[in-house]
């Protein structure tokens, strides 16, 4: 199948030892991610979609990349995304359905109706969901690798963390906590550009955020954030130094949030050709196709293939899900304790 | 039997869930080689080593932040805070992260947070907080205060073996100066939710937990002496959640009932007691539900304003007496 034909003696190396159906494989989480994201749109327009909207348009992929260099499979590495890594959870294994459900509340939610968007977890698949307290997840993913230190198993944990974020002190202590302990974590700094609204000017006086992981003692580099290779590659050697022993790293990813913090915010406080420039020249996922298609690692019939499939899942996953109900409201009262089951409604609740 | 301290007892309660369970470890400011402020975890880092007895950067929201994380793994963190005061340096990684967990995303965080409370002490507005009820209004969280040695350490225990998060206070008046036989060899467990009768009584019930048993009792003993009244005293020993069923018991049994606590009285948890007494035993009342609580004052240092501003055994004593005449 010319699908699976080997490079041509002309096209230049891999990097980062990946296979070309990895290469594909990435291109299709990329896919997937954007397309779900514009299906979460749409059922926002038609208000399916219960409260707001956030996208990663423009940073996919280093949400993407990162988690790609992590080991995945049951009981492996484990990350913390943040809103707009939606793309690093559908590489650790979380599926489009969940996300839709959550978005729409229903009742099959992953959380059940309790929580909102990405702000679900399974750990044996390797994500941890964060809370809206930008910052907590730092300390938590401290936690998290401190015990892969204590019981002497070879597993790393992830976090990301905005570059708005890194001003909480949450952030600080919990990375000065995992540096000191020298755990294995790995720290994914987010230069988006916008903090909700608020430029990173305002928010720290550093010009990189790899220069705050000298205040932590630990190895800090900016990468790419839109070379998704470049990110794979940085995130990968990271991985394994920590997975090593060699404590925590800091890498510092510059992309672009080329949304508005969420759906209902129209970025005027945005200038127009900015937007546009990195719309039309620094797209992460057209940068990636481009590359692959370039250097002839894959055909082109192949990326259509894999758009057209990202389509027909996402249309599937929708069809399932978008009929769904919510959770019945009683349901709300189970679950705050191990034990009791739950509390008994209201005494006015049966007058 | 042998006699111990509260603090020993704590001591010997931590020490035991080591030694019972690998996945129990302990973290903290300055509770490894030193052994913590008050000595509580003396000894800990020789027998269990450096990776089990943490010593932490000043960092409270990391301490609990990571023990949460660590629990999610299948740990069961202790984390101290080396004086109550400074829990509220991590209460937003208690009430936001740590006690929603299990609620909104299925995770379950066993973890212990536990530290020494409470005034008496001298020791001014920021090392004798009672931090109780800024946590008590947190779905998701359980609270235990215990006052005898025996409790001391079957709630430690107790809270160390449970599957929610649990915040242990401990209260530093306490630490030495109360001493109790406990048994040997014994698992010593105090089942976290049920209240105990310090001292029975008939005429009128006193509601309290923490250092405030002591002196409930003391003025129970002299309302006895002097006026001939028979005071029930009831220990929480747990506030969240709450023990409904015996205070209601002792409602019904006396008809009349004084809330004493530490803390001050605003959004106190004497206020929390008295809505479910007012919803649950309305009828059993012969009088009003009536306080006695610290005045709504930060804690001040000079002797003569603590003992002015937190309540005393005299206090006690005065307001059972009128509630008892009325």
């Amino acid at each position: 199948m010319a699908s699976r034909a080997a490079p041509t003696a002309q096209s230049p190396p891999v990097p980062g030892g990946l296979t070309r159906e990895q290469l594909l494989d990435i291109y299709r989480y990329l896919r997937l991610t954007r397309t779900l994201e514009e299906r979460l749109v749409a059922l926002y327009r038609q208000s399916k979609v219960i409260g707001g909207l956030f996208r990663s348009l423009g940073q996919e992929g280093e949400s993407v990349a990162s988690a790609y260099a992590l080991d995945r499979g049951p009981n492996r590495d484990i990350l913390s995304p943040l809103i707009r890594n939606l793309g690093s959870m559908l590489v650790m294994g979380a599926q489009p359905i969940q996300i839709l459900r959550q978005y729409m509340a229903k009742a099959e939610s992953p959380t059940r109706g309790r929580e909102l968007n990405v702000h679900f977890n399974d750990l044996e698949r390797g994500y941890l969901g964060q809370i809206s307290h930008l910052g907590d997840m730092v300390p938590v993913m401290a936690g998290i690798a401190l015990t892969f230190k204590l019981r002497g198993e070879r597993r790393v944990g992830l976090v990301y963390i905005g570059d708005g974020a890194t001003s909480t002190g949450t952030f600080h202590e919990g990375l000065n906590f995992a540096a000191v302990q020298r755990v294995p974590l790995v720290v994914i700094a987010e230069y988006n550009r916008w903090a909700y609204s608020t430029p990173p000017e305002k928010q720290f006086a550093v010009k990189d955020l790899a220069e705050k992981a000298k205040g932590y003692g630990i190895p800090g580099m900016t990468v790419d954030g839109n070379d998704v290779l470049a990110v794979y590659e940085a995130t990968r050697s990271a991985v394994e130094r920590a997975r090593a022993g060699d404590g925590v790293h800091l890498i510092e990813v510059k992309t672009y949030r080329r949304k508005g913090h969420a759906e209902h915010d129209d970025q005027h406080y945005v200038p127009k050709d900015e937007l546009d420039w990195w719309a039309k020249e620094n797209d992460p996922v057209d940068r990636y196709a481009k590359r692959l298609r370039q250097s002839e690692w894959v055909e082109e019939r192949e990326l259509q293939a894999i758009d057209g499939q990202a389509k027909a899942e996402i249309d599937q996953a929708t069809d399932a899900c978008v009929d769904e109900p919510l959770p019945p409201g009683a349901s709300a009262l189970a679950g705050v304790y191990a034990g009791p089951p739950a509390l008994p409604p209201h005494w006015y609740r049966s007058l | 039997m042998a006699e111990v301290t509260y603090l020993e007892a704590l001591r010997q309660g931590l020490w035991e869930e080591m030694e019972r369970d690998p996945s129990v470890f302990i973290l903290g400011e300055d509770v490894g080689a030193y052994g913590g402020a008050f000595k509580v975890t003396e000894g800990f880092t020789k027998r269990f080593g450096e990776e089990r007895v943490i010593d932490t950067p000043i960092s409270e929201a990391a301490i609990v932040g990571a023990a949460a994380g660590a629990a999610h793994m299948g740990m069961r963190p202790v984390a101290e805070m080396q004086f109550i005061d400074f829990i509220s340096c991590a209460y937003d990684m208690l009430t936001n992260y740590v006690a929603t967990a299990r609620y909104r995303a299925g995770l379950a965080t066993p973890i212990v947070v536990r530290g020494p409370c409470g005034g008496y002490v001298r020791g001014g507005p920021f090392h004798s907080q009672n931090p109780e009820a800024a946590f008590f209004h947190t779905p998701g969280l359980k609270i235990v205060y215990p006052a005898t040695a025996r409790d001391a350490k079957g709630l430690i225990k107790a809270s160390i073996r449970d599957d929610d998060p649990v915040i242990y206070l401990e209260h530093k008046w306490l630490y030495r100066r109360i001493k109790e036989q406990l048994p040997e060899g014994e698992d010593l467990l105090t089942p976290i939710g049920e209240a105990r009768v310090a001292r029975e009584g008939k005429d009128l019930s006193i509601v309290t937990y923490g250092a405030t048993v002591w002196k409930s009792l003391e003025a129970a003993e002299q309302l006895a002496k002097d006026d001939g009244v028979s005071v029930e005293v009831l220990d929480l020993r747990t506030l969240l959640p709450m023990d409904d069923t015996a205070i209601m018991r002792t409602v019904e049994k006396t008809n009349k009932v004084l809330i004493v606590h530490e803390d001050t009285r605003t959004g106190g948890v004497a206020g929390e007691i008295a809505a479910r007494i007012n919803e649950q035993a309305f009828a059993w009342l012969d009088g009003p539900i009536m306080r006695v609580t610290a005045h709504d004052v930060p804690l001040p240092y000079a002797p003569t304003l603590e003992d002015f501003v937190l309540p005393q055994t005299e206090d006690i004593v005065k307001a059972a007496r009128w509630l008892a005449a009325y």
